[in-house]
């Protein structure tokens, strides 16, 4: 076990860190959950990455969208097209295709606002814990007032008015964007509220008084010294979150607030196929909610393992 | 104890007084209340009129109070998109949220506390593994899925249930429950399982981990040295104080149902309070997502007071500290 960087100021938590690692490693190859989660996920994550190359169709593409290829059935029953393996939907689109493309955005949205909660939330918290008194009395009041009140709420909101505030005509372009601020508005509490009780630990350790005696600024402190000691437990928070992320937004595009029709995600193509259940074509809903099931079942069997394994208390 | 409760509600009347701020910016800065009222003929004499006579004209900390007099009076001015009073509308749809809420709320609850109890005290058992593993499956499952899924099955495929709507309600001096038809109940049956499945998910791992932390305390420890009954123990002692931490969970509960009540009513069509606010944010129609986050916060504010104040009546050692 090697020890060059960091051999004096907080050595033992370095050590300590270090063996965890390796708890983690051997936690993670004797346990068939989270070996099957990870390469799921993973399977998923490049699935969506590599959408355009490996989709069999572009489903985006006008010039090759048929529409004399609408509502086809999966290839598998009766009516099925070998081209198409789950179906098409009521545009000619492949099923599996706008399933790949669907997923590239849900885990978009999911990454991009599940690391703006963090940001956030660490940020907040680090000063909160850094600072007390008022400053900390404040920011955890309105955590407090935040966190009495569902995300989705906090998110149907921020979207509401977000929607209210910009044009309508380009909103379709921006919606993406509109969706990680509102979900991730609505997550960072719980980031702030661990990280603050972390930070309220790691004050008063030595290598936080020594920095303050040699003169460090506080933004180092907080920063470079006590931040790397509070990330742990964040990891284990976003990763979790990631699938309440991803639910969030397809739940929000599925009410009809979140991602537009025209690059949808999987929450949107549910909404879409949701008006062909009654007659008949459900493969047009089904399979996109299974996917989404997948991968956010994936992602959570996953964060429920690393938080195990990273708190061994709880075993 | 007084002093308490007095601070306890000071910070909420503060709560509420920062919403009604959100609420109001939003009203007043979110598009131009003027041009949402009027039709495109207006002239610009007739908008100027109207807007002083709605008071548009005054300084921001007059409208701000006008705003809360009004709020508090139950005004909040007339949906742009439906032309009607928002608190009747509302208050026509109230009772739907407030039936289904109820009715998932009791489901979650008296089949989540049995679940919880039994996977915290039988924690190596297949049936408790199995109801962990289901419950993982229940938080990963979005509420909308599980109401496409019971619509596909049940009303598309087996044809047994009817997939949107309250069905047949009766009226009782202006509350209109559909517990009384057989359509109303067939209705019921369906949105209430989408609602409360995942609250029980969560009720269940809440229950579960609260009860794991109670069975490690010194003071269960004791009592097995003491040597009493593994009964006396599990349900005299350590699901006794597990009840305390669960009165918070059915607050939070209440509020998410709430939540998540949006989400089923869209599915189901069904006619009440959330599905009404979805609508509103569609079309920007802000008097409606005003009057709503506002009822929301109150019920909010009242439930968590009320939690507090359950806390401090039940748990003798806040008592003591309070002083």
């Amino acid at each position: 076990m090697s020890e060059v960087e960091g051999a004096t100021e907080g050595s033992m938590i370095g050590w300590r860190a270090r063996l965890a690692e390796s708890d983690l490693l051997y936690s993670f190859l004797h346990s068939p959950t989270a070996i099957i989660s990870a390469v799921v996920t993973l399977v998923a994550l490049s699935a969506a990455v590599f959408a355009p190359l490996i989709a069999p169709h572009n489903p985006f593409d006008l010039a090759s969208i048929d529409l004399m290829d609408s509502l086809l059935p999966p290839a598998w029953l009766e009516g099925g097209s070998d081209a198409f393996l789950l179906g098409t939907d009521d545009q000619g689109r492949d099923v599996l295709s706008t399933i790949l493309y669907g997923a590239r955005i849900s885990l978009l949205v999911g990454f991009l606002s599940v690391i703006f909660a963090t940001v956030i939330g660490v940020v907040i918290g680090l000063i909160a814990g850094y600072a007390g008194g008022v400053t900390d009395a404040i920011l955890m009041r309105i955590a407090d007032v935040q966190l009495s009140f569902p995300a989705i709420l906090i998110a149907l909101l921020v979207d509401g008015v977000l929607r209210g505030l910009l044009s309508r005509d380009n909103y379709d372009q921006i919606a993406v964007y509109v969706l990680v601020l509102a979900i991730g508005l609505s997550f960072w509490v719980q980031y702030a509220r661990t990280v603050r009780s972390l930070v309220m630990i790691e004050r008063t350790k030595e290598y936080v008084q020594a920095g303050q005696v040699i003169g460090l600024s506080t933004g180092t402190i907080l920063f470079r010294h006590i931040m790397p000691n509070v990330l742990g437990p964040v990891l284990v928070i976003a990763t979790i979150q990631l699938a309440l992320a991803i639910i969030t937004e397809a739940t929000l595009s599925f009410l009809g607030v979140g991602v537009p029709p025209t690059s949808p995600s999987l929450g949107t193509l549910i909404r879409v196929g949701n008006d062909y259940l009654f007659s008949g074509e459900w493969w047009i809903t089904i399979f996109p909610g299974a996917a989404l099931v997948i991968l956010v079942l994936a992602i959570n069997l996953l964060g429920d393992w690393l938080r195990d394994a990273l708190n061994p208390k709880l075993r | 104890m007084v002093f308490f409760v007095l601070k306890r509600l000071a910070q909420s009347v503060l709560v509420m007084l920062v919403v009604a701020l959100i609420a109001f910016a939003l009203f007043r800065y979110v598009g131009d209340p003027v041009n949402n009222m009027v039709g495109q003929d207006t002239t610009l004499e007739q908008r100027e009129q109207l807007r002083d006579e709605l008071g548009l004209n005054d300084a921001v900390f007059v409208q701000f109070g006008r705003f809360i007099g009004n709020a508090v009076q139950g005004n909040f001015g007339q949906s742009y998109r439906l032309r009607e009073p928002v608190t009747d509308l509302l208050a026509q749809r109230f009772p739907a949220t407030f039936e289904l809420s109820v009715v998932s709320a009791i489901l979650a609850l008296a089949i989540g506390i049995p679940m919880g109890v039994y996977t915290a005290l039988n924690r190596r058992s297949i049936l408790s593994r199995s109801f962990m593993t289901l419950s993982l499956v229940g938080i990963s499952l979005p509420t909308f899925l599980i109401g496409i899924l019971l619509i596909l099955i049940f009303g598309v495929i087996l044809r047994w249930l009817p997939t949107f709507g309250r069905g047949d309600v009766v009226s009782i001096g202006g509350w209109t429950t559909g517990f009384l038809t057989k359509s109303g109940l067939e209705s019921l049956i369906m949105p209430a399982i989408t609602l409360a499945i995942f609250q029980m998910t969560l009720v269940v791992r809440l229950i579960r981990a609260e009860m794991l932390e109670v069975l490690r305390a010194d003071y269960v420890k004791f009592a097995r040295a003491r040597g009493l009954t593994s009964r006396t123990i599990n349900f005299s002692i350590a699901l006794k104080n597990t009840l305390v931490p669960v009165m918070t969970i059915i607050g939070l509960q209440i509020g998410s149902i709430i939540a998540f009540a949006i989400i089923t009513e869209s599915v189901f069509q069904w006619p009440g309070m959330g599905l009404l606010f979805i609508q509103a944010i569609q079309n920007v129609d802000i008097p409606v997502m005003a009057a709503y986050l506002l009822l929301i916060a109150f019920i909010f504010v009242v439930i968590n007071l009320v939690v507090d104040v359950l806390y401090f009546v039940v748990d003798p050692r806040l008592r003591v500290q309070g002083r």
